[in-house]
């Protein structure tokens, strides 16, 4: 055991509210945290990578473009682009919407709409990297 | 009272009457400082880099599509709005990417003082200027 002196408080990070409500943690809130944490330094060099992709790629033709992808580093670095870019996206445009929308079903509304149109996007970017490389 | 939470922004005002507590950030009294103002910045670049994305998304599927689609999206991009928007992508891009770090550092425990605070604030707002401007020059003149 530790100094049995010390202020208890600063063991247990828990805030205000939390202590008062004492119904304990959802379980789930250092996922999104985490998530987006882990996604954040995955995009430091995967931007950098797609800053110089772009460069690369700058008024390229379509046959330019073709054999850029059908390098599989090209292709793979842009499927891990399009996974960690996606996913972030998504945390934050979740926080941002709980932040600003008030009201529960447009908030609900709002963030089923986002998120799907997310997983569209990855989906559309991802299948045309792929027939891009294959 | 439609939400119990409301019974937490009851508070007292200096006469000792009952009061709603005012709710934060109360952006039109507060004086712009670096911390409100890097913040959402943050922000505001990630809402538009998910914009951003958009048109990612729709410059690879028309890759995809063929060489007509994607003739017409090069040529959008390098004309004068696409360059303008393309513009606005990278700045949203490196200040996003700058204070990114900044706030991993931030998770990591470090640089909260103040003083450390201005100047990691400072500095990235000067290296988004550098390398907004260093990609420019780079792929309008050498590249």
């Amino acid at each position: 055991m530790s100094n049995l002196n010390a202020d208890p408080s600063i063991h247990i990070r828990r805030s205000e509210l939390g202590r008062a409500r004492g119904l304990g943690a959802a379980k789930s809130g250092l996922h999104h945290w985490w998530a987006q944490r882990v996604t954040a330094i995955a995009l430091l060099p995967l931007s950098l990578y797609f800053v110089l992709s772009v460069l690369m790629l700058k008024g390229a033709s379509h046959a330019g473009m073709v054999s850029f992808m059908a390098e599989p580093w090209n292709a793979v670095l842009y499927l891990c682009l399009i996974a960690a870019l996606f996913y972030h996206l998504s945390l934050g445009l979740q926080t941002v919407i709980e932040d600003y929308v008030h009201k529960d079903s447009t908030r609900l509304a709002t963030m089923l709409a986002v998120k799907g149109l997310i997983v569209f996007c990855a989906l559309a970017a991802a299948v045309s990297v792929l027939k891009l490389a294959l | 009272m439609k939400d119990v939470r409301e019974a937490l922004m009851v508070g007292r005002n200096s006469q000792g009457k009952l009061v709603r507590r005012p709710i934060s950030p109360h952006l039109q009294v507060y004086k712009p400082q670096m911390s409100s103002v890097s913040s959402i910045f943050h922000r505001i670049t990630g809402v538009a880099l998910g914009l951003g994305t958009l048109l990612l998304t729709l410059w690879l599927v028309c890759a995809a599509s063929g060489d007509g689609a994607f003739s017409i999206i090069q040529a959008f991009l390098s004309s004068w709005i696409g360059l303008i928007i393309l513009f606005g992508f990278t700045a949203a891009l490196f200040y996003h990417f700058c204070n990114g770090i900044r706030h991993l550092a931030w998770d990591a425990g470090k640089g909260f003082e103040l003083p450390a605070m201005h100047n990691s604030g400072r500095i990235v707002f000067a290296a988004t200027a550098i390398l907004t401007v260093g990609f420019w020059a780079v792929g309008l003149y050498i590249w």
